[in-house]
């Protein structure tokens, strides 16, 4: 009986090592039906529950011991258990379907995004493209707006801001954390503001949540650009890329939102009370496009001192 | 200006109790801002002011219950830790 074990080199150390009995009919079992490979994976990581659901259904098939197999269900239930109790807790606060549509991204696309934030003078086409009524992932569209970039950014702008206040002998733990915190506390109150002054004018764009927070997070694009002109050209290149950013940044935000905000004009009703609003959706626009150079400012000048 | 997510909460909370504790009779109404005084025509689109007081009162309403617990559990953070 101990024959057809010899063929097999890795399967029997490793079934030595497993739990739960050391009985002699699960081992025959297990490694004269199946390659080793497989043997090995689910020795190796016992609850590894999340694995191909072909590979949990060949494995439950080969337990001749049915305590084995009612404790390997019974766990595999309790994971899945487990499993549909946290998405379902994560899924009442925030669509996790939605948030998978801003990081559908390829590095085609962020190259492309990327030129068009710090160049966006000859970009021809903004309107953001649909495919049966909703819109388009950012790998095929352009002008989709994405969380990547953003996340990616603001995380590179956090190191970047340690790396300046360590050249100026500045740096401590928790100056970090005091400028990530900050940074972070300026694009909620950003993107609150604009919630609230969008439900205030009733204007009734499909801008979600999270195209508030990426349309808001793409200045730490160029908040990046701009401190690493300042650590490489002195306070000279700082001002250079702050003006040139600045006016790219404002330049994308107000064509982006110009899309979104002023056109739902188009599907309201033609009331004596629209002449006012496309005046007040516009200051919604110019407004949202200065404060960026402010608060890059802000957020960079004690960097490049 | 240096913001933690600490002062954030804490404007929060000072925003949200400032709202809730206007009081509908003896304020409100005095100014022209009262809950029936806002829904004006149901025409197009509301205006500005009658969305402002929608705001209101529905912070006012959902907001109580809930700020009475996170008071009390700043009240006793802010004690026992300054």
């Amino acid at each position: 009986t101990m024959d057809p074990h010899r063929g097999h080199r890795a399967t029997k150390p490793r079934a030595r090592a497993a739990p739960p009995a050391g009985d002699p009919l699960l081992f025959e079992d297990t490694s004269s039906r199946t390659a080793p490979s497989v043997n090995q994976g689910y020795y190796e990581s016992g609850y590894n529950l999340g694995g191909p659901p072909d590979r949990g259904a060949t494995m439950s098939n080969l337990f001749a011991d049915p305590m084995a197999n009612a404790a390997m269900m019974y766990g595999s239930s309790i994971a899945n258990q487990g499993k549909d109790m946290v998405n379902k807790e994560i899924g009442r606060f925030m669509s996790v379907n939605k948030l998978k549509y801003f990081f559908a991204v390829d590095s085609k696309y962020v190259m492309k995004k990327l030129i068009i934030l710090m160049f966006p003078y000859t970009h021809q086409d903004w309107e953001v493209r649909y495919h049966r009524d909703s819109p388009l992932t950012p790998r095929h569209d352009v002008n989709a707006p994405d969380l990547y970039i953003p996340t990616m950014a603001f995380i590179t702008y956090i190191l970047l801001a340690g790396m300046a206040l360590g050249l100026q002998k500045r740096f401590s733990p928790e100056v970090l954390g005091l400028c990530a915190s900050t940074a972070l506390v300026w694009v909620i109150i950003e993107v609150l503001v604009m919630l609230l002054s969008l439900y205030l004018l009733t204007v009734h764009s499909d801008l979600s949540t999270f195209d508030l927070i990426a349309y808001s997070g793409y200045k730490y694009v160029g908040m990046i650009c701009t401190v690493l002109c300042g650590l490489l050209f002195g306070t000279d290149g700082y001002y250079v890329a702050l003006a040139w950013c600045s006016c790219a940044l404002m330049f994308f935000i107000v064509r982006s939102l110009k899309m979104k905000i002023l056109s739902s004009l188009s599907s309201d009703s033609m009331g004596p009370g629209v002449t006012a609003k496309p005046r007040l959706r516009l200051y919604i626009t110019v407004a949202t496009a200065v404060f960026q150079p402010i608060i890059i400012y802000w957020l960079t000048s004690h960097l490049v001192r | 200006m240096a913001f933690t997510l600490y002062a954030l909460i804490q404007t929060a909370i000072l925003l949200t109790n400032a709202v809730a504790v206007l009081h509908e009779e003896r304020f409100l109404s005095k100014i022209g801002w009262g809950a029936d005084q806002g829904i004006g025509g149901f025409g197009d689109e509301p205006g500005i002011k009658a969305q402002l007081l929608n705001l209101i009162r529905s912070v006012r309403t959902v907001m109580r219950v809930p700020l009475i617990a996170v008071n009390s559990v700043c009240i006793v953070l802010l004690l026992l830790f300054g």
